[in-house]
């Protein structure tokens, strides 16, 4: 315990003290001076550009969460109440897994050759006739954005909800059918109530991970789109230290705001002892 | 499911082919990119291909347009070798301590949860900071070291508490009961029952370390990681070199998670005989 202890104290305590501490410090073009000023937040919260960042991340979590939950939930469902041999479910849930442990930069460009103007998608379009001319919001728009999100964080979702969807007892799916339940109605009213601290946490992973983008935003909007993560780099890139990290913090209280939104709607700590 | 007589509902099949579906979004961009790295010296970044060869492969290792990958290369797995022993070190002794409530122990798990929800960059920036401000010259085998931690440790623990939620305490008393000392309980004992899932912690130690990206960036000094590498070719290579390099690293990482799988399976089958495992890891 004492060298977990330490690791955190020194690389995330410290750190986000320091972050918070710099947050106030004043700077000029070569330097950071030690401060107690709010002018680097009064100059964020001012900046136009800071409430364009904040909405655009915000509607992207949205949509990002919205369809690996569909996802998740679907694909988890099939593994834990479809398939009937344990070992070729634990089999597909690796195949699901695998490309977490692989690059995230690399699974992230492989769409590039897809989504192109001269992608396989759009030659496969404009060859079967289906389109006169390529599809341009394929690539380097929000829809690619939003493409790859889904991509890399479905799997962030499918492991707590088939973790949650496994503890479910299956005589349940007896009882509810002879109490006249329908498939749909012992999905709603019986397999959701029960995964809820799964879809809790699976969300709270996607969306902070959205709102924490970096390159996703940068690299498949093609320059169009900044993430609020990625005004940050360029603050750095240019030493504004003090602007980043009110940006930081900010940032920082945002998602912890949208990770008690919802913490309140599913009380995920009770929801996990009381399946014990 | 089944239904009464046995059959497969027909949810079952559009269930499947969802499934199906969602395997080919996964790993069908991955297989592009992968087909395309052996584009011929003529190829372009998109289909169709123009020959076949080994020439960008070539390329990666002359580096004659690229960065210094090798470099990367060889800075990239030694880390991920050390973050992966401190992440088993930390996680099991975490999980062990955890087993009992402890003063402050709440406080240190929320400190774990932070570590993982906080975002990646934010983090990077405020070790960056601390360095800078204390002084101390920023590497991959210091502040990028600690960085990678905080991404790979929280995750360690989870799988250890699954792992240790599990684990029957009778078999430590047992031993002690026939006089075992405390370090041949560890030894001999709660290491070979947890192995599995040692493993597993290792799997995401080496792997999450090899491809971090967001908290190496302001960690690692004037020196890149690999994933930084392909980052910032990613903005200045335009030819399939970067689809070798994906394919190179994505291979290299499906060995790693073979083994460590593989690893863990042999041990299932070993403990179980030919029986299926009926426990969920």
């Amino acid at each position: 315990m004492a060298p977990l202890l330490a690791v955190l104290l020194v690389f995330v305590v410290a750190p986000l003290a320091f972050v918070v501490a710099v947050s106030f410090f004043h700077y000029d073009n070569f330097a950071i001076i030690p401060a107690f000023s709010f002018e680097n937040y009064a100059d964020v919260l001012t900046a136009h550009l800071t409430y364009e960042l904040y909405v655009t991340m915000i509607w992207f979590s949205l949509l990002t969460w919205f369809f690996t939950l569909i996802i998740g939930f679907t694909v988890a469902y099939f593994l834990v109440f479809h398939v009937r041999n344990p070992l070729i479910a634990i089999g597909l849930f690796l195949v699901c897994t695998v490309p977490f442990w692989t690059s995230n930069v690399i699974r992230m460009i492989s769409w590039l050759p897809l989504l192109g103007k001269q992608g396989l998608i759009n030659s496969a379009l404009l060859a079967t006739g289906v389109t006169r001319q390529p599809l341009q919001f394929l690539l380097f728009s929000d829809f690619s954005v939003v493409v790859s999100y889904v991509h890399l964080f479905t799997i962030f979702m499918i492991v707590p909800i088939f973790n949650s969807m496994s503890r479910i007892d299956r005589t349940l799916f007896e009882a509810a059918a002879d109490a006249g339940s329908s498939r749909w109605q012992t999905l709603l009213h019986v397999v959701v109530p029960l995964c809820k601290s799964g879809i809790a946490l699976g969300s709270i992973f996607v969306v902070t991970l959205v709102m924490g983008d970096f390159y996703v935003v940068k690299v498949m909007s093609g320059g169009s789109r900044a993430s609020i993560v990625s005004a940050m780099y360029d603050d750095i890139s240019t030493l504004l230290f003090p602007h980043a990290a009110a940006n930081a913090v900010i940032l920082m209280i945002i998602v912890v705001i949208m990770v008690s939104l919802i913490l309140r709607v599913v009380d995920v700590r009770k929801e996990l002892a009381s399946q014990r | 499911m089944l239904t009464a007589a046995g059959r497969r509902p027909w949810t079952f099949y559009a269930l499947a082919a969802f499934f199906a579906l969602y395997v080919a979004f996964l790993y069908g961009p991955m297989i592009c990119i992968f087909i395309l790295s052996f584009q011929g010296p003529q190829g372009a970044l998109v289909f169709p291909m123009r020959g076949v060869s080994l020439h960008w492969f070539a390329e990666l290792v002359t580096q004659t347009e690229t960065g210094d990958i090798l470099g990367a290369i060889s800075r990239s797995i030694p880390l991920a070798i050390i973050v992966m022993a401190a992440t088993v070190a930390v996680s099991v002794a975490g999980g062990l301590a955890f087993r009992d409530r402890f003063r402050g122990g709440a406080a240190l798990f929320y400190a774990v949860i932070v570590s993982l929800v906080a975002p990646g960059y934010v983090l990077g920036i405020g070790i960056g900071l601390m360095f800078q401000l204390l002084g101390l010259p920023a590497h991959w085998y210091s502040s990028a070291l600690g960085a990678q931690l905080t991404w790979t440790l929280p995750f360690g623990l989870l799988i250890m508490f699954a792992v240790f939620g599990r684990f029957n305490r009778s078999y430590e008393e047992a031993a002690r009961d026939l006089g075992a000392g405390a370090g041949q309980i560890l030894r001999l004992v709660v290491i070979p029952i947890v192995l599995p899932g040692i493993i597993a912690v290792a799997l995401f130690g080496f792997t999450l370390s090899y491809d971090e990206f967001a908290r190496t960036l302001q960690t690692s000094g004037s020196t890149n990681t690999l994933p930084l590498e392909i980052w910032s070719m990613t903005t200045n290579v335009t030819s399939p070199v970067i689809y070798a390099l994906g394919t190179v690293t994505t291979a290299f990482s499906f060995i790693v998670i073979g083994a460590a799988l593989s690893a863990i399976a042999l041990i299932q089958r070993r403990r179980y005989g030919r029986a299926l495992p009926v426990g969920r890891h």
